[in-house]
């Protein structure tokens, strides 16, 4: 294949009409993020809504040039005020809680717009008229590209400048800037903090639903919208440096252009790249091409925590009869409610890896469903490629895993607190595109199907016992290396960093290992997991499943060690049985469910409990 | 003494940090015109006191009485925006923004009966602001930055200003200057408190004192008094 | 015999010169007084000294070695203890274990995994508690302990790897007067004990009259005096920088 001057050039203008998108999306969530410290998960709903809305608009509006983009404009500014009316609402209550919290709240957020927006609009992917007056295209050097994209290239560069007008030329803007570096003190001078978070929200979630809306005539809209541009806007955000805005430009262009570049010549690889430049850049600026050292931590991830010891003698009692009940189970219950149990173990080792290094560690991760996925796709490919047997897929599962934590952790203990967070979801969300996108592997959308265990693990009762085992070994090791020195080293890096550097200890050693074992563990549970439904699935890389594990500790409690446990078992039975008796609503009454818990509970439910009995 | 006699009234005023307790039932009252310091060691609760008034400690308890409005329960801005500015001990300057930006974020507009301020009265009180309006903060002195902070608040157009620390970790020479400053602010009016370690520049600038010493007042005196009396001095402030 | 010496360290920082060519030296079992009024550069020093900061010239040498390129974990290793402005021990680990943990670190990359923690160096925690006189609460949890007894804990915590330099960031700061004391005795009696040197930094005078054997002083990023309490007392320069004479405010 050669390349004509014309192609580079196409490639080119396509790669900065990408840029000027993905920078209008990422300035929103690097604004809101800037003043409200809160990683809004919530954002790519507001650029889905945006799409929607716009469409239902430009159809409604007469088809001309005024009706076309004033239903764009319309679109952006009615979803801005939805922004609003959400961080009064919900994100205004909770600014004091623990980090992951709050974006826990968001996620809650995230599954209420997906429902609503089902409900509205349905299932059907959308297709809006295309914009009056620009439906040519332009010929250059033989090849031809719409003039459309021209309107999208210049809105990069139209809305930094406005940004920059904004931010250098107006009160409001100077306020932003100086709230971004010390909120408190702007309140202190006499600036109402209140409503200067409802004006960064409407101008964060105003800039995603201008951005999506800006893209319904060269994009289908669908529900999956607001999940896909998450991933990238995520990249551009840490690699440009998270609140700045002009750091979320140059991150924009350089991953844009990327983008086009990449797809003409590596077509199967592009967030491959892109992933080895957000490496690159974060190897030489850990905190992004234009960000600043996160300030002295405002907060702990988590209240004070007690020593721990091993348990009493009837707490050991009383797990050791659980194991018997687990032990004896498939003699009294059928397939069904084993079924049900292999899934509760599975989601107690997941959860009980990711306790690992974020309770006991302090780290927080966002991404855990990456090692998760990961362990499910190992087992799968290495099933249906290789024919390997059940325990061997599970080795390989767990290996495949323990290699991803390495080099992403390589890159997470440079960071902490948020930084971490995003990171770490960043990498996952790569992990996931992954997925979805190298569709010759991993079937991109379906999925791996029709996976088989070995003839020895074939039956339900068999599977049961080998999850079982494999489960409670798990569990136990992680217990003791929670007791033993190592686990020591980790806890006392949570508590003082600097503490444990001047006694001697290298913080980052110890966190790279926690990270290594529990993505292991973290694969392992992935690994079960597929060979429990048969197949390997994106779904098991994305948002949701991370947030699963958070949800279940967070439930559990997170200052104890069998809290993923008694958390997994509770989480799973409510969830199923919110599904089964509401369909299509389930995400509605989960969001809805974690958003109450959140806004009731800001410390969380065991701590709630933990306050209740201290009185 | 009378509410309707004083600017400031505080009333057993207590706050916490998460359980410790910093602050037992603190009074005090500022009367117009007045600059009162309060005085103490290291970790007395002189800065706390400040904080508490100025609604920057979320518990706190008590009652603060600012020009005939209970503000005790008021959020920060609200309490900015009555005219009770404060300035907090480590500056906190907003060193992204100029020098002319970080006023702008303490501007506020003109209150009936308290002295209001432009940028370019407040360069006759600190001339060096004057030649550096548009340098980022981040390149300013620490000297420039204390001043640059009190002409922040003043931006705000108060009746009564906190100042904490205003001596603590500059040159002599700045200190003379803030000392200057602080008799200005007097003479056009405005109430001052200032948390203060220092005996010498307390006694130049204030009327009256008070001593804090574990979060609670130990000891209420005009300057001078104090100034004369050692074994006070010696109990409650010396090294 | 000087046990380290600190050679024309200069740091500047964003354009502000915190330290311009600091030059002292440190005697073995000697007690050395850091003070000078805030923002002089004695948190720079200090940090400097640790690891946390590198200077940008000047050299720092203990006991014949190099410390400037070191990380505060390395400069643990040789044999440099510190306690915090601001006492930091762990919070979710009983008294003993915040002294095991340390006992642990010496020399390791990574910290053991094969057995539970209780089983390494309890007796020795155990030794080094009674030498502050924090063995019976062992076994308390550390984050319900007085301010006095995390100063101690720390104190405890920072003698596990036998330092040959002490490093305490106002160690009285936020204490009682008793309290201080106490402390600044204990302090005196491991150092004869153990035969270490200290080097603090206060702002508490009478603990620095009564308990340094040298002072040191600093004032804008130089050492303007240096010598005994009385020495340092009656110093012009010195009232002048730190103590005051309320000259400078005569308007």
């Amino acid at each position: 294949m050669s390349l004509g001057i014309g192609d580079v050039l196409v490639q080119l203008l396509n790669g900065l009409s990408y840029s000027s998108f993905l920078f209008l999306v990422a300035a929103g969530l690097s604004v809101i993020f800037g003043v409200t410290r809160i990683i809004n998960l919530a954002h790519g709903s507001f650029y889905m809504l945006g799409a929607y809305l716009a469409v239902s608009l430009t159809t409604l509006f007469p088809p001309t040039v005024i009706g076309f983009w004033g239903g764009i404009v319309c679109a952006a500014l009615v979803i801005g005020l939805v922004g609003v009316l959400v961080e009064t609402l919900v994100l205004r209550r909770i600014y004091e809680a623990p980090e992951l919290v709050q974006l826990l709240a968001t996620f809650g957020i995230l599954l209420v717009i997906q429902n609503v927006t089902l409900k509205i609009w349905g299932t059907e992917e959308l297709f809006a008229p295309r914009a009056p007056g620009l439906t040519g295209s332009l010929r250059l050097f033989g090849r031809s590209f719409p003039e459309y994209h021209l309107v999208l290239i210049l809105m990069g560069p139209v809305v930094l400048g406005l940004l920059w007008l904004l931010s250098y030329r107006t009160r409001w803007g100077v306020l932003i800037r100086a709230a971004t570096q010390d909120r408190d003190m702007v309140g202190a001078l006499g600036v109402n903090d209140r409503v200067l978070f409802q004006v960064v929200f409407f101008l964060g979630t105003m800039l995603a639903a201008f951005a999506g809306a800006l893209r319904i005539p060269v994009d289908t809209i669908n529900l999956q919208m607001d999940l896909s541009v998450l991933t990238e806007t995520f990249v551009v955000v840490v690699v440009g440096g998270m609140g700045s805005v002009l750091g979320a430009y140059l991150a924009a262009l350089l991953i844009g252009l990327l983008h086009a570049f990449g797809i003409m010549i590596f077509p199967k690889i592009t967030l491959v790249l892109m992933s080895l430049v957000m490496a690159v850049v974060l190897v030489f600026r850990p905190y992004g091409l234009l960000g600043k050292p996160e300030g002295a931590a405002r907060k702990g991830i988590l209240a004070i925590e007690l020593p721990i010891k091993p348990g009493s003698l009837s707490f050991n009692v009383f797990w050791l009869g659980v194991l018997v009940v687990l032990l004896v189970a498939p003699m009294v219950v059928g397939s069904y409610l084993q079924t049900v149990l292999i899934e509760i173990l599975i989601l107690a080792l997941y959860a009980a890896s990711l306790h690992f290094v974020l309770g006991i560690g302090g780290l927080p991760s966002l991404g855990h469903a990456a090692y998760f996925g990961l362990g499910a796709y190992a087992v799968a490919l290495a099933t249906s490629l290789l024919g390997v047997p059940t325990l061997t897929s599970l080795t390989i599962a767990a290996f495949a895993a323990v290699v991803a934590a390495a080099i992403f952790g390589w890159f997470c203990i440079r960071l902490s607190g948020i930084y971490l967070a995003m990171l770490t979801l960043a990498f996952a969300q790569i992990m996931w595109s992954i997925a979805l996108q190298w569709v010759d592997l991993t079937g991109g959308d379906n999925g791996i199907l029709g996976l088989y265990r070995s003839p020895a693990f074939a039956s339900i009762t068999a599977y049961y016992y080998l999850v079982l085992s494999i489960c409670f070994i798990a569990v136990l090791i992680m217990r003791h290396l929670v007791f033993a020195p190592f686990g020591y080293a980790l806890r006392a890096a949570r508590d003082s960093v600097l503490r444990t550097e001047a006694l001697g200890i290298d913080v980052r050693l110890h966190r790279w290992i926690a990270l290594i074992i529990s993505g292991g563990f973290g694969g392992l549970a992935g690994g079960l997991q597929a060979l429990q439904k048969g197949g390997a699935f994106p779904d098991g890389l994305s948002v949701s499943q991370s947030i699963d594990a958070l949800v279940v500790i967070l439930i559990g409690g997170v200052q104890t060690l069998v809290g993923p446990i008694v958390g997994a078992a509770a989480y799973f039975g409510v969830k199923t049985e919110i599904m089964r008796y509401l369909g299509d609503s389930w995400q509605l009454v989960l969001g809805l469910t974690i958003i109450l818990l959140v806004v009731l509970f800001p410390q969380g439910i065991a701590g709630f409990v933990k306050q209740r009995a201290a009185r | 003494m009378k509410s309707a006699n004083c600017i400031l009234e505080v009333n057993k005023l207590s706050a916490s940090y998460g359980r410790a307790r910093i602050l037992f039932d603190v009074s005090f009252v500022v009367h117009p015109g007045e600059v009162v310091a309060l005085m103490g060691r290291n970790g007395a609760g002189k800065s706390t006191t400040l904080k508490a008034i100025a609604g920057m400690l979320a518990q706190r308890s008590g009652s603060v009485i600012f020009n005939q409005t209970d503000i005790s329960k008021f959020r920060p801005h609200k309490i900015s925006r009555l005219g009770l500015g404060w300035v907090p001990e480590d500056r906190r300057i907003f060193t992204d923004l100029s020098v002319a930006e970080n006023l702008e974020v303490g501007r506020q507009s003109a209150r009936p009966g308290s002295p209001s301020w432009t940028v370019d009265q407040l360069i006759e009180v600190f001339p060096n602001l004057g030649n550096m309006l548009n340098r980022p903060a981040e390149r300013m002195s620490g000297g420039e930055q204390q001043m640059l902070t009190v002409a922040r608040t003043l931006m705000g157009n108060p009746i009564l200003v906190l100042l904490d620390e205003p001596s603590e970790g500059i040159a002599p020479k700045i200190v003379e200057q803030m000392a200057h400053m602080i008799i200005n602010l007097k003479a056009r009016g405005i109430s001052v408190v200032l948390s203060e370690q220092n005996m010498h520049f307390a006694k130049l600038v204030s009327d009256r004192a008070y001593i804090l010493e574990r979060g609670e007042v130990r000891y209420s005196g005009t300057i001078e008094q104090l100034a004369n009396d050692a074994s006070v001095q010696k109990a409650y402030l010396e090294f | 015999m000087s046990l380290l010496q600190v050679r024309n360290i200069s740091k500047t920082f964003g354009g502000v010169q915190a330290l311009r060519g600091v030059n002292f030296s440190l005697d073995e079992g000697q007690l050395l007084a850091l003070i000078g009024p805030n923002g002089a550069g004695k948190s720079t020093c200090f940090n400097v000294l640790n690891g946390q900061l590198r200077p940008d010239s000047g050299n720092i040498i203990l006991a014949g070695r190099e410390l400037v390129g070191l990380n505060a974990r390395q400069i643990w290793q040789h044999g440099v203890g510190r306690t915090f402005q601001v006492a930091a021990v762990y919070g979710s680990m009983t008294v003993v274990e915040n002294v095991q943990l340390a006992l642990l670190s010496k020399g390791r990359g990574l910290l053991p995994v094969r057995r539970s923690t209780s089983h390494y160096f309890r007796s020795e925690a155990l030794n080094l508690l009674e030498g502050v006189g924090m063995h019976i609460q062992a076994d308390r949890p550390a984050s319900i302990l007085a301010y006095g007894d995390v100063k101690r804990l720390e104190i405890a915590m920072a003698l596990a790897n036998k330092p040959k330099l002490l490093l305490m960031d106002e160690p009285t700061a936020g204490m009682a007067p008793k309290e201080r004391h106490e402390l600044m005795q204990l302090t005196c009696n491991l150092v004869k004990q153990r035969g270490m040197s200290v080097l603090f930094t206060e702002h508490s005078m009478d603990v620095v009259f009564s308990y340094a054997d040298r002072l040191i002083v600093l004032s804008g990023g130089t050492i303007i005096a240096a010598g005994d309490a009385q020495s340092i007392r009656n110093d012009p320069a010195v009232q002048e920088a730190y103590f005051g004479t309320g000259k400078t405010f005569e308007i």
